[in-house]
């Protein structure tokens, strides 16, 4: 080989050491730069997915909301770790006897982020402008929210069943809104981003409900303009959001000077950003992480569960129609089992469709306590000793009420074979083939899902499983879907709570799946982040956090 | 040379629309509702009709086909389903990643895997070569995603010497002018912005560019072999001329025509390893949004990704043919 070649070669072999040499320690040294003192400092924050909207009433997603707690409020907030309604922006509210006009009694020293003052006019606009959302924007990708919980605009083919009709701004603090049929979660349903009170001149001057995608406006992707406690600084797509302590903001500023939030989609990858200094924090802890994370020093916050996880049988499928079929697998399910073997520590196990915290919840249900034996007795005299069920699960996902469906599937699975049954496991992809074949058609027998719930209102969990006929239950109990439809018409909670009850009494006594448990969401954070505040709503607002 | 290059642009154009119809196809046969995916668990069957309706997604398909050619003709490649942004705004923000990545990723290749062939060729069958050689195999039969959780693993996970995921340190304060992250850097004169760029693009360039580059030395090893003992090679060494001059001008110009054509091939495949070291970096390229936009049946953001892809891909292919050019004068003149 010619001399000078050799000499070219080595010196590039040299010059590219020292530079992953260089690159490598640079890198240590900036990581260790990054943190920050006392006082102060960027919180980094890594959810699984970038927001689709910065307008929080076009959204439904968790990300959104997440970045929408910091920016804007409701009228009503949550009681710190409950899902139970507290005052916010309204310091206190009135409803009529008959649940139809309800006065909030606004704080009168609150200015929205662009210097406008928010008062009743402004509460006025948001109410009027949602209801008249245009036609194009009224479908559920975009307006899921307002269209199930207000049940329709002021036009298009729900309009006869829109139950708002109101807002009059009797004086600059006390705004009336009038509904049309009584609507007994009204007030937690106003604890929900999608319901924030928006800056009405931003919204004139940047957003345009009727454009093609009302998420893609100027004010979807860059002016939001709200009154909590962190403005909106930049969304650089696929990289980040940045948002600034609001120095004007009414209550409690925040400590930190900045905010940014990142996705980072898989769980395993966001655990290890942690662990490497990259971010303070992140969502959706999965099971797995949890104890490694702990070793090494960081901390885990629990959340209070607000989901429930289930076993579903579809009742178009046979054995699964015969009740007693249906009280055999309840017996052959040893719960504490599942729970250990698939769930974070701390998961509950569920004897109803509800969790604890929710209006209605009961322990006086009928339960179907472990029971091999019993399981067999039933499925002998169901005749269905031996039957081949089909058993659908999803791979590839973890959701805050599913966080490990494999395992759970294969738990359960052994229990049901050990009284007798015969298994066909049916391992579908998440998104969208596991939910198209278990919501969308009738092809599949047992099978694991769950809800995690919006906001504190029964009907947001059994009117979502059993308002109606689906092809996920395969049942037409009319009585049952009468029972919740009169119950969501009661124009209190306290009204609505027997009812409930007797209404989780008669679904546990109908048996249509086994709700299994209701599984701990976890966050994981550095040990530099003090006074994050978890809730079982995800009201999670960072002015409480400081960092150091 | 232009009339060529032209002739090419013009072939593209069939290739497109073949493309364009297939992709529809291969699309709208994936099992699974675009409607469902974006609604999850809170899709109800009207919520699902009044999104299909929305979308257009209702219509017959060839009513839907030539609605996606008409605007695709007008340069329109639709909006995302999920997020609702125009598919080429999406694109042409991750698109500056990908290149980015593949770009070292390749530069990775070229810089060290031409050098350590034409070593290996000149040090045959002695213990370089050996060295050389079997590394490469190793190389070449390590999988992207394999290597990638590998290098993530020890790098990032173990040793914390670099980043595990995303393009920047997001605590730093970056002014982004082309989204070619180290570029923008440079540009504004960030160094710091422009050095973490680099120190994040490092393991997945790594990871990437590690296939390209042990098969750049299998070839460069066996094509400088064989120009090595070419006659002209000996008549310019019996001519006295120095080895500098025949390596340069006898043995690596002739034996670099193979290296290019890989170079240009690899440079395409590099899209598909992207999408797999993309996703487990979390590094914000086309890769892994394409690979979010399949679980997602987001139809127009799949069709558009991958003409665009098809686009850049038949690009990259014609730079190579004028390359040939460069350095063979006799492709030229044909």
């Amino acid at each position: 080989m010619p001399v000078s070649v050799k000499r070219s070669l080595g010196r590039a072999t040299a010059v590219l050491a020292i530079a992953t040499l260089a690159l490598t320690s640079c890198a240590k040294s900036e990581r260790d730069d990054s943190g920050s003192g006392s006082g102060g400092g960027t919180f980094v924050f890594a959810g699984s997915a970038e927001p689709v909207s910065l307008d929080p009433f076009f959204a439904s997603d968790g990300e959104t909301f997440r970045v929408s707690r910091q920016i804007f409020e409701g009228l009503v907030g949550t009681k710190p770790g409950t899902a139970d309604p507290a005052p916010l922006l309204a310091t206190s509210w009135d409803v009529s006897d008959d649940g139809l006009t309800y006065t909030f009694h606004l704080r009168d020293d609150v200015k929205f982020q662009d210097g406008t003052d928010f008062n009743a006019d402004a509460v006025c606009f948001n109410f009027d402008r949602w209801y008249d959302m245009p036609e194009s924007a009224q479908t559920d990708d975009l307006t899921y929210y307002y269209a199930t919980l207000f049940r329709g605009f002021k036009t298009g083919d729900r309009s006869d069943e829109a139950i708002y009709d109101s807002c009059s701004a009797d004086d600059a603090t006390t705004a009336t809104i009038a509904l049309k049929k009584p609507f007994a979660g009204f007030v937690s349903a106003m604890s929900m981003p999608a319901f924030s009170m928006q800056s009405p001149t931003a919204l004139k001057k940047y957003q345009d409900d009727g454009a093609n995608n009302p998420r893609t406006t100027d004010y979807s992707t860059a002016h939001p303009v709200g009154t909590g406690p962190f403005e909106f600084e930049s969304w650089e797509r696929g990289k980040q959001i940045t948002l600034d302590a609001n120095d004007d903001y009414w209550g409690e500023k925040a400590s930190i000077d900045k905010a940014v939030i990142v996705a980072i989609d898989d769980p395993k990858a966001r655990a290890d950003a942690l662990a490497n200094g990259e971010i303070d924090g992140y969502d959706l802890v999965g099971p797995a992480d949890i104890k490694p994370l702990e070793d090494q020093g960081f901390q885990i916050e629990n959340r209070d569960p607000f989901n429930v996880l289930y076993l579903g049988m579809n009742q178009k499928v046979k054995p699964l129609d015969d009740p007693k079929v249906r009280q055999a697998i309840a017996y052959a399910l040893n719960k504490d089992e599942i729970v250990s073997a698939s769930m974070p520590e701390g998961t509950q196990t569920a004897i109803e469709f509800v969790p604890p915290t929710v209006n209605g919840y009961t322990e006086d249900v009928p339960t179907y306590d472990y029971d091999p034996d019993k399981a067999r007795e039933l499925l002998k005299e169901a005749g269905a000793e031996g039957a081949t069920i089909e058993f659908n699960y999803p791979t590839g996902v973890s959701r805050p009420y599913m966080p490990q469906p494999e395992d759970t599937f294969n738990v359960i699975r052994t229990e049901l074979e050990a009284v007798g049954l015969k298994i066909k496991p049916t391992a579908d992809q998440w998104d969208p083939d596991y939910l198209e074949k278990i919501q969308g058609t009738e092809d599949h027998g047992l099978h694991l899902l769950g809800w995690t719930g919006d906001y504190n209102d029964t009907d947001n969990f059994l009117g979502v499983f059993f308002g109606t006929a689906t092809k996920e239950w395969g049942f037409s109990n009319q009585q049952l879907f009468d029972d919740l439809k009169e119950a969501r018409g009661l124009p209190t909670v306290e009204e609505q709570t027997p009812v409930y009850e007797k209404i989780n009494q008669e679904v546990m006594d109908y048996l249509p799946g086994v709700p299994l448990a209701h599984p701990v969401p976890s966050l994981a954070f550095s040990p530099d982040v003090k006074g994050y505040e978890p809730s079982p709503v995800q009201d999670e607002v960072w002015n409480t956090i400081s960092l150091g | 040379m232009l009339r060529f290059v032209s002739r090419r642009l013009a072939l593209m154009v069939p290739v497109l629309v073949g493309l364009s119809l297939l992709l529809f196809a291969w699309v709208r046969a994936l099992p699974g509702d675009p409607a469902r995916a974006l609604l999850g668990e809170r899709a109800t069957p009207d919520g699902i009709a009044r999104v299909n309706a929305a979308y257009g997604f209702d219509q017959p398909l060839f009513v839907q086909y030539f609605t996606y050619v008409k605007a695709l003709l007008h340069g329109d490649f639709g909006s995302s389903i999920q997020t609702g942004r125009p598919v080429m705004d999406s694109f042409l923000e991750r698109f500056p990643a990908t290149i980015e990545l593949g770009f070292a990723a390749l530069l990775l290749a070229v810089v060290v895997g031409v050098p350590l062939g034409y070593l290996a060729a000149r040090h045959q069958g002695r213990a370089l070569d050996t060295a050389v050689v079997s590394g490469s195999l190793l190389g070449v039969v390590t999988p992207v995603f394999f290597l990638a959780i590998l290098l993530k693993l020890v790098f990032a996970d173990q040793l914390h010497w670099l980043p595990t995921a995303q393009r920047q340190n997001p605590r730093i304060e970056a002014t982004h002018i082309t989204n070619f992250y180290v570029l923008d850097g440079l540009m504004t004169r960030e160094w710091d912005a422009a050095w973490d760029a680099l120190v994040h693009l490092a393991l997945p360039a790594i990871a990437l560019g590690t296939i390209p580059l042990a098969i750049i030395v299998r070839i460069t090893r066996a094509s400088v072999a064989e120009v090595m003992h070419e006659d002209y090679v000996r008549t310019a060494e019996s001519k006295g001329l120095t080895a500098t001059v025949i390596s340069r001008r006898h043995i690596l110009r002739n034996a670099l025509l193979p290296v290019v054509t890989t170079i240009g091939l690899q440079a395409g495949l590099l899209f598909s390893g992207a999408v797999l070291t993309e996703t487990v970096f979390s590094f914000n390229g086309i890769g892994q949004y394409l690979f979010e936009a399949i679980g997602q049946r987001d139809y127009p953001v799949l069709q558009g990704f991958i003409i665009c892809i098809a686009i850049v891909y038949s690009l990259i292919n014609l730079l190579v043919d004028v390359a040939y050019g460069v350095i063979d004068p006799r492709v030229r003149a044909s």
